[in-house]
């Protein structure tokens, strides 16, 4: 079996500590994480990690079985590419007076789908959302010209499957609303805290 | 009468208590009817143990040496009572040493739940005076673990704790609570203990087809072969599993784990697979046609190189835990679920049978494995006395009716290839983690588990001295327990693996003992040394019968080795008889 890039939904409760419980079931194997999201889903309460790695599917399935044996995970998919539809932004920061001199700039910007989000007197900074090969494409088109930074987000993935699954869960909310989290609200009192 | 009555608990219900965190963490334990809790006081768990003054009728507390010693008793107590074996110790140093035995209760799958101090929530992420980050060292070895800053979360945490401790699979749980929340007065609702986490199941659904399948298979089958391990033993299924091989006329062999799940002398036992296992088990894994695994995870020890493991044989894996399956052999037939109800599913649908050649072949292997290690350990004709005789007397002298605690090592091999029990959780080992220094607290938390039988730890000269100064909390709590030191002078497994694989080079397995007599009398502990046979039955004999705990060091020979054995990367067909 080869490697390829599989795309892991984890469905979970908000939990402080999951995202580290669900990280060492990759590290203690020595697999690296591609890239590694967390957001609320669909479903109030109910979070969500899309989690991408390089490895072979006896591997993955391995992993997720471990994944959803975790207390607080709903349930782990896993798909390939074919499988989901996703998508990844990126933020570019270049010099404005480069941009505003080439036209080249502007034409390759406009190829490449990139929209302005901010635009100063020093730098620019451009944003564009798409596969892994076209972010990558328009930083090589833009190193020549000064980029100043780069940042690029984890993948966010949509299951193309996924109705089902979506069904099970608005039930399961309606039925056990989930409990609200509870953070360390003593943090930032100590003044008033007695110890000893 | 009973209608005012009812009404009467009705009101005091309504009526709040303001109580403390302290105050709930102790109703929680007699809620779920906790009787001994084995711990260690410090800074950050005070206001608990402040509690727990006042509960001294109610839950005995059982002051151990050192914290690993808690927990390793936890999970003696846990193993031979069937029930959750609880700890307190305190933030920091008390914590991390918390961490051997948490990591030895995850891989052998033992329900602990440990309470930590931790200290003010304000101060955490200060590097405050013995804080660490507890929840975080301790989640890759936790069933679960949380972390309680608000008392009025007590009740419901450890509700939850309890219940996932012991449920499904069971294993460890920390829960770790500031000193403030345990301090802190709150308006204390009940304990309603918990049946149920939404993101949680612990046990998967039965697949009905997949049990016919088996069953098919089973049926079908001209050699078929059990494996079984702690799960039979965990799941209480030990009727369940009885019935169902006697029906089937299926040969059984046991994990280290497994092992007094089914009575040792039962017609279709074979003995224990793995590494130091017997030799029909082993060879005979690789000619079978169908592979029955009962609650068990096929540990490399068990199988040896993998590639080579069982290739002939339709697998059928009986297991609770659904990342078990496929894990490490392939399963032709998975059969999820708890086995206290797949086992009686699956022995429904098979039909009576019997493998008389069969079985006759692991006799056969069973005789050549006698005569050339059997007899030699059992009845050795040189002077030196030999572990596996320390066993042999043993079991006439307790029938087989004793729990035995092992550490780690070839006294632990020997015992549970030799060791005979009537009846189950008798067997409590480190299986997966192989942890030096486990036994002689385990002992301990043994006895408090199951007061009524006779408990008696087999430990090494080394393992012995890793946690010698659980002595201590014999001596204190007066508890009962048959310590036996097999002592060869050496590390022995290590040594033995240096002779076989490393060219006799010994480095640094030649470990001196102090008089372990005499450390045992400056605890008040009575105990005697045995080096002639002559003299053997005797001592076994008069460390039974005395009244109270009691050390004999037997002085064995000091290379000798365990045999058979599964050589490291080889098939378990490979086995070694020397």
């Amino acid at each position: 079996m080869s490697k390829q890039e599989y795309t892991i939904t984890v469905y979970t409760e908000n939990q402080v500590g999951l995202l580290n419980r669900i990280a060492i079931i990759f590290s203690r194997r020595k697999i690296n994480i591609e890239s590694l999201n967390t957001s609320p889903s669909e479903i109030d309460s109910v979070h969500r990690f899309t989690i991408v790695i390089n490895e072979t599917e006896d591997v993955v399935r391995k992993l997720c079985r471990q994944i959803e044996k975790q207390v607080e995970v709903l349930k782990a998919y896993y798909n390939t590419n074919e499988e989901i539809v996703w998508q990844e932004l990126a933020m570019y920061k270049v010099p404005t007076d480069i941009i505003a001199e080439k036209v080249k700039v502007e034409r390759l910007l406009r190829e490449y789908g990139a929209r302005a989000v901010a635009i100063r007197k020093d730098y620019t900074v451009f944003e564009t959302s798409g596969h892994r090969e076209e972010i990558d494409g328009l930083i090589k088109a833009l190193e020549p010209y000064g980029l100043i930074e780069f940042v690029r987000s984890a993948r966010v993935a949509i299951i193309k499957t996924s109705h089902g699954f979506h069904e099970k869960l608005k039930e399961f909310e309606y039925r056990e609303p989930s409990e609200e989290v509870i953070e360390n609200e003593y943090l930032n009192d100590n003044e008033k805290i007695f110890s000893m | 009468m009973e209608l005012v009555a009812g009404k009467k608990t009705k009101q005091k219900q309504k009526e709040l208590l303001n109580i403390s965190g302290s105050e709930a963490v102790l109703k929680a334990m007699i809620a779920e009817k906790v009787d001994t809790i084995f711990g260690y006081p410090g800074g950050a768990i005070m206001p608990i143990y402040d509690a727990l003054y006042d509960y001294n009728d109610k839950l005995k507390h059982i002051l151990v040496r050192h914290e690993q010693g808690a927990i390793h008793a936890a999970q003696g107590y846990a193993r031979t009572s069937g029930k959750v074996g609880v700890v307190f110790a305190t933030s920091g140093p008390g914590a991390t040493n918390l961490v051997t035995g948490l990591a030895d209760a995850m891989i052998d799958s033992t329900a602990v739940v440990c309470i930590t101090g931790q200290v003010y929530a304000h101060l955490l992420g200060t590097d405050a005076f013995q804080e660490t980050d507890v929840i975080n060292i301790t989640t890759p070895i936790t069933k679960w673990n949380y972390q309680v800053t608000d008392a009025t979360e007590i009740p419901s945490v450890l509700a939850k704790a309890f219940y996932i401790a012991k449920s499904g699979r069971p294993g460890p749980v920390v829960i770790d609570i500031t000193k403030n929340a345990q301090l802190q007065k709150f308006d204390y609702a009940g304990y309603e203990k918990s049946d149920h986490i939404r993101s949680y199941r612990p046990k998967p659904i039965v697949r009905k087809e997949y049990i016919e399948e088996a069953a098919k298979l089973i049926n079908a089958a001209e050699k078929p072969f059990v494996i079984f391990g702690q799960g039979v033993i965990l799941g209480k299924a030990e009727k369940e599993f009885k019935k169902f091989i006697e029906k089937a006329g299926i040969p059984a062999a046991w994990t280290i784990l497994g092992m007094s799940a089914i009575p040792t002398n039962h017609p279709l036992a074979v003995g224990m697979l793995g590494m130091h296992g017997n030799y029909g088990p082993n060879v005979l894994t690789n000619e079978c046609d169908v592979l029955i695994a009962v609650g068990m995870r096929f540990d490399d020890r068990v199988t040896g190189r993998l590639d080579k493991y069982a290739k002939q044989a339709k697998v059928i894996h009986l297991d609770i835990d659904p990342a078990e399956i496929d894990k490490n052999v392939k399963t032709t037939v998975p059969v999820w679920g708890d086995c206290k109800e797949t086992l009686p599913m699956l022995t429904e649908l098979i039909v009576q049978k019997v493998y008389p050649q069969w079985l006759q072949r692991f006799r056969d292997f069973q005789k050549k494995e006698e005569e050339t290690c059997i007899i030699p350990e059992l009845n050795p004709t040189d002077e030196t006395l030999t572990m596996g005789e320390v066993i042999k007397l043993l079991n006439e002298l307790t029938k087989g009716d004793a729990v035995i605690v092992t550490d780690v090592g070839q006294h632990q091999m020997v015992a549970c290839r030799y060791a005979k029990f009537n009846q189950t959780k008798s067997n409590i080992t480190s299986g997966g983690l192989g942890t030096m220094g486990f036994a002689l607290p385990a002992s301990i938390g043994a006895k408090f588990g199951a007061p009524d039988r006779t408990v008696v730890a087999i430990i090494g000269d080394g393992g012995f001295q890793m946690t010698i100064q659980e002595l201590g909390t014999i001596m204190q709590s007066k508890v009962e327990v048959k310590l036996i030191i097999l002592n060869n002078q050496f590390l022995g497994m290590v040594r033995q693996w240096q002779q076989l694989f490393h060219d006799k080079r010994y480095s640094f397995v030649d470990i001196t003992s102090p008089d372990f007599i005499m450390v045992a009398k400056g605890y008040y502990i009575d105990g005697c040394r045995v080096s002639k046979r002559e003299d053997l039955k005797n001592s076994l004999k008069e460390m039974l019968d005395h009244k109270g705990s009691y050390l004999l060091e037997v002085m064995v020979g000091k290379e000798n080795n365990v045999f058979p054995m599964v050589p490291q990367g080889c098939s378990v067909a490979e086995i070694r008889l020397k």
